[in-house]
């Protein structure tokens, strides 16, 4: 009788626990899409973002760049945010339904409107929106069915950094990283996530056309094999790989490391520190790159809130001064001309009207077995074959 | 003595060089604290206060810290009640399955937190439980009260069962038993249990990682996301040194209690 | 109050069931919570996540999981290379543990052995997260380490081996290590290792056959929490070195949504933890923690 009295009462703790952390579905009025607005209002107090590091300043850095602080105060939404390592952590972040939204590139947006993890942005109600420029509108990495998901942040492409104490000629070519590696054994820094492959994938198209190589990020088996034979020699020359911008910073800082793949923002971080020289560019053969979307999460618990910070990040001083601190190319002409001021050259530098600049670099998005084409006869390598793939090459 | 006195010299040798190894980190993280620049290369360019002036009016730490000192307190609350439970009826009693428990109780600090963490996050996300500082007070239980449980059970491995039958013969029923003779007994085991857990619980950072949703950050889940900011590395050195001289204060409320017995872990 | 002493006569009555009920507490705690989720991770390994929403289907049962972790023979490299590092490290701190233990039990004075105590005992409070970091800066490139070895033409080991990891890891579980085997020296009888000089036994042959066979139970014990959180560790692998631990394995499927995986994985370290507990049970660990 008491071991009966016993179950119960554990089964009775079960049916608590489970009644406390029931997930309350919201019912949408038919017709509307999830998350769909049709008024921004008052904002609630609060925005939980998942951002690239160095999206969200509010001047802890250097005082003159932030652009949190002036949107605290004008709307009362207090933000708070996470990193995220890559784009795979991106997705798993805003799947946890814990964030109102982020900053996602190519290859995480599409899997996240597909599987109906954003929501459909109603851009009437952000009036930044009509002065982006209209190459960044409606594209695949941001829009499905031509409704636009989300607002453009800016973009830009994964350069080549070295130290020039010590690599002293600089470099037009990849080379460095890969076959000429052995020069600089032990000390070459290359990124930390699966989406590297396809920058093997494009040292190739130049280096083995016969390969037929045409989208770094859809490969078949043959043109797969090669990419990762590519990244095992780089691993066999002592190639280092960095998870967080810190990581990579503080190795360039400290001579650890000379040659490597990076995002601008690490270069320009490294150029107030004195005891490194750092020079950075974008070789002949083009690279990856990525163009960033402020996307909503459909689940968001501060949609007005998104939305302000959405059409805030579009304004041409926050997107001014995000762009010219991180490195990447603005999204609107206002904007240009704001960063203008604080960085005389930033859009010709970073080639924001330059489409044809922008040719030469692959946007990240996600490697699908059909290979992303019409042609029914293409099967390509799938996302989880390449983190496999990765994870063989780390683990070994 | 039974020892030779080229082995003691030796022993005093082994023992300065284990202590430099120890306190060697700690020392390097007390001096970067002071450091001019704010990337971590050596030697230090220069020494300076202003990283204790940015740490003492950032927001987001005193949050954490006090997040830390809740979810701690709850923990080390829930894991002194368990513990003392179960420790009492493993002791006292025989029944089946008593070796059972004891195996069990070992499990959440034996097995690797990674896997402790990532259990609960998969269990909390299939419930629908929304992640928190309340998931961080149960994670942090759970393995608390085998700190406790512990602590409590090694103090009654030495406690004589004779007072306790005598109470019990003289007429006092069970809980005045445990207040008047079980309870002081305990006390001290009790106290060093709960500072073991308290402090388990305020510096865990692998299961927390799993534990902790996107708003709640504790002093450990702080640093771990400061420390992949470049920039906030001088700052992450302050709040460490800080804690360490905090500790402090409890170690010596335990010596002065317990005459350092609790102080040590409570059997040492 | 009355109604409480109402409760506990009524318990004092029923021995069984006011075993039950302080049992049900911590028990009911540990089964529910703990064992529940452990068994729900157990489940995920027979789920799989969607390749491209990324979500994972529960309920729906396959091997796929399974299938991966044992078709490709990284995992069992990344198992081998996790285990001889925690073996190394149990090792290594024995080997550091045991003179500085010695030492505080049977040389120092007693204020010098309750300075020394206190001594080890601090660094546990500093942040393990913090601790680890500076031993970065220590290691990398132009660190403090290369400072103090380069004078002597001698390399570091970097930040890209994995022997970093062998002495980091070492260096934090130490003081787990040092406080049981203390605890166990002091319970050995001093006239014990008089008998053994007095038989003409050698320090060495004192320490093999005496002291050794005594500190069995401690040595286990404090094994346990070295050979554990080193196996299941995933900071320090990527903070100081470029190396995948089991832990890292685990980890970076959960940052993936790939509990499937992870969990298959974890099934690994588990049982290797079980066998390894029930020795230490054998060897006595479970009265010297």
């Amino acid at each position: 009788m008491k071991r009966l009295q016993l179950l119960v009462a554990i089964a009775g703790l079960a049916l608590i626990v489970t009644a406390c952390g029931g997930s309350t579905a919201s019912t949408e009025p038919s017709g509307k899409p999830a998350g769909w607005l049709d008024a921004v209002g008052e904002g609630e107090g609060a925005l939980n973002l998942i951002i690239w590091e160095g999206y969200a300043e509010r001047g802890a850095v250097d005082p003159a760049y932030d652009w949190v602080t002036p949107f605290e105060t004008a709307t009362g939404c207090k933000v708070s945010t996470t990193s995220m390592t890559d784009s795979a952590n991106g997705v798993q972040l805003l799947q946890s339904g814990e964030y109102d939204g982020g900053s996602f590139s190519g290859d995480a947006s599409v899997r996240l409107m597909k599987a109906g993890d954003v929501a459909p942005v109603n851009v009437s109600l952000l009036s930044n929106y009509a002065n982006v420029f209209s190459g960044l509108k409606d594209k695949a990495h941001n829009s499905l069915d031509g409704v636009p998901y989300g607002v453009p942040h800016g973009r830009g492409a994964n350069v080549l950094m070295w130290n020039s104490d010590v690599v002293t000629t600089p470099p037009t070519s990849w080379d460095p990283v890969w076959e000429g590696g052995s020069a600089y054994k032990g000390k070459i820094s290359v990124y930390d996530s699966s989406i590297y492959i396809a920058d093997a994938a494009i040292h190739l198209m130049a280096t083995q056309p016969a390969l037929g190589i045409t989208d770094p990020y859809q490969l078949n088996d043959a043109q797969f094999a090669a990419a990762i034979a590519l990244l095992e020699a780089q691993r066999d020359n002592g190639a280092v790989y960095w998870g967080t911008a810190a990581d990579q910073i503080t190795s360039f800082a400290s001579g650890d490391l000379v040659v490597g793949t990076t995002w601008q923002y690490q270069a320009n971080m490294l150029a107030s520190e004195p005891k490194v020289k750092i020079a950075t560019t974008l070789p002949a053969e083009g690279s990856t790159g990525w163009s960033d979307t402020w996307m909503m999460a459909t689940k968001a618990k501060h949609p007005n809130c998104m939305y302000l910070w959405m059409d805030h990040m579009m304004s041409a001083q926050a997107n001014g001064q995000a762009t010219v601190w991180f490195g990447e190319a603005p999204t609107s002409q206002a904007a240009c001309d704001y960063a203008e001021t604080i960085s005389p050259g930033h859009c010709e530098q970073f080639h924001a009207t330059d489409e044809a600049y922008f040719e030469k670099v692959w946007y990240w998005s996600t490697p699908q077995a059909d290979c992303a084409d019409a042609d029914a006869a293409t099967s390509c390598k799938d996302q989880d074959a390449w983190v496999e793939a990765w994870t063989t090459l780390r683990g070994n | 003595m039974v020892e030779s006195r080229l082995v003691r010299m030796i022993l005093r040798v082994a023992t300065a060089f284990v202590m430099a190894f120890l306190y060697l980190p700690l020392v390097v993280l007390g001096l970067y604290a002071f450091n001019e620049s704010k990337l971590g290369a050596w030697p230090p360019t220069g020494l300076t206060l202003k990283w204790f002036g940015e740490a003492a009016a950032n927001p987001a730490i005193q949050t954490a810290f006090i997040n830390s000192l809740i979810a701690a307190s709850c923990a080390t609350l829930i894991a002194l009640i368990l513990g003392t439970l179960a420790a009492l009826a493993v002791q006292r009693h025989n029944f089946f399955g008593k070796n059972a428990v004891s195996f069990l109780f070992v499990l959440p600090i034996a097995l690797p937190g990674v896997i402790t963490g990532i259990a609960l996050q998969s269990t909390f996300k299939l419930f629908g439980v929304g992640l928190g500082l309340g998931t961080i007070v149960i994670a942090h239980a759970t393995f608390c009260v085998v700190v406790a449980y512990n602590n409590i059970v090694a103090r009654m491995r030495r406690l004589p069962r004779s007072p306790e039958e005598a109470s019990a013969d003289l007429g006092a029923d069970a809980l005045t038993t445990f207040r008047r003779i079980t309870y002081p007994a305990l006390r001290t085991a009790l106290l060093s249990g709960g500072l073991l857990a308290f402090a388990l619980s305020f510096d865990e950072v692998i299961v927390t990682l799993f534990a902790a949703g996107a708003g709640t950050k504790t002093i450990p889940v702080w640093i771990f996301n400061a420390m992949q900011r470049p920039n906030e590395l001088p700052v992450v050195n302050v709040v460490a040194l800080v804690l360490v001289g905090l500790s402090i204060i409890p170690v010596w409320i335990a010596q002065r209690v317990s005459g350092g017995e609790a102080a040590r872990g409570g059997r040492y | 109050m009355t109604l409480i002493r109402r409760l506990v006569q009524w318990f004092s009555r029923r021995p069984r069931a006011a075993l039950s009920a302080q049992l049900a507490g911590p028990f009911g705690w540990i089964l529910l919570i703990y064992l529940g989720s452990l068994f729900v991770l157990l489940l995920h390994a027979f789920w799989v996540k969607d390749s491209f929403t990324g979500k994972v289907e529960p309920f729906v049962w396959t091997l796929e999981a399974f299938g991966q972790v044992l078709g490709n023979p990284v995992y069992l490299t990344i198992a081998l290379r996790t285990i001889l590092i925690a073996t190394l490290v149990t090792l290594t701190d024995a080997l550091l543990a045991l003179p500085i233990a010695y030492y505080m039990s049977r040389v120092a004075s007693p204020r010098t052995r309750a300075i020394l105590l206190v001594g080890i005992t601090m660094p546990l409070w500093a942040s393990y997260l913090v601790k680890v970091y500076a031993w970065r800066t220590i290691l990398q490139g132009n660190g403090l380490l290369s400072w103090l070895l380069g004078p002597l033409g001698i390399d570091g080991p970097g930040l890209s081996e994995i022997w970093s990891t062998w002495l980091v890891l070492s260096y934090l579980w130490l003081p787990y290590m040092i406080l049981p085997i203390f605890a166990g020296l002091e319970r050995i009888p001093n006239s014990l290792l008089e008998a053994s000089v007095d038989l003409g036994g050698s320090a060495g042959m004192t320490f093999r056959r005496v002291i050794l066979p005594q500190l069995l139970p401690a040595l286990a014990a404090g094994s346990i929490f070295t050979f554990s959180l080193s196996l299941g560790d995933y900071i320090v692998p990527d903070l100081v070195s470029d190396a995948k631990f089991i832990g890292n394995v685990i980890y970076d499927n959960s940052a993936l949504g790939n509990f499937p995986v992870a969990a298959a994985f974890s099934i690994l370290p588990v049982v290797i933890m079980l066998i390894y507990l029930l020795l230490a049970r054998r060897a006595g660990a479970f009265e010297s923690l």
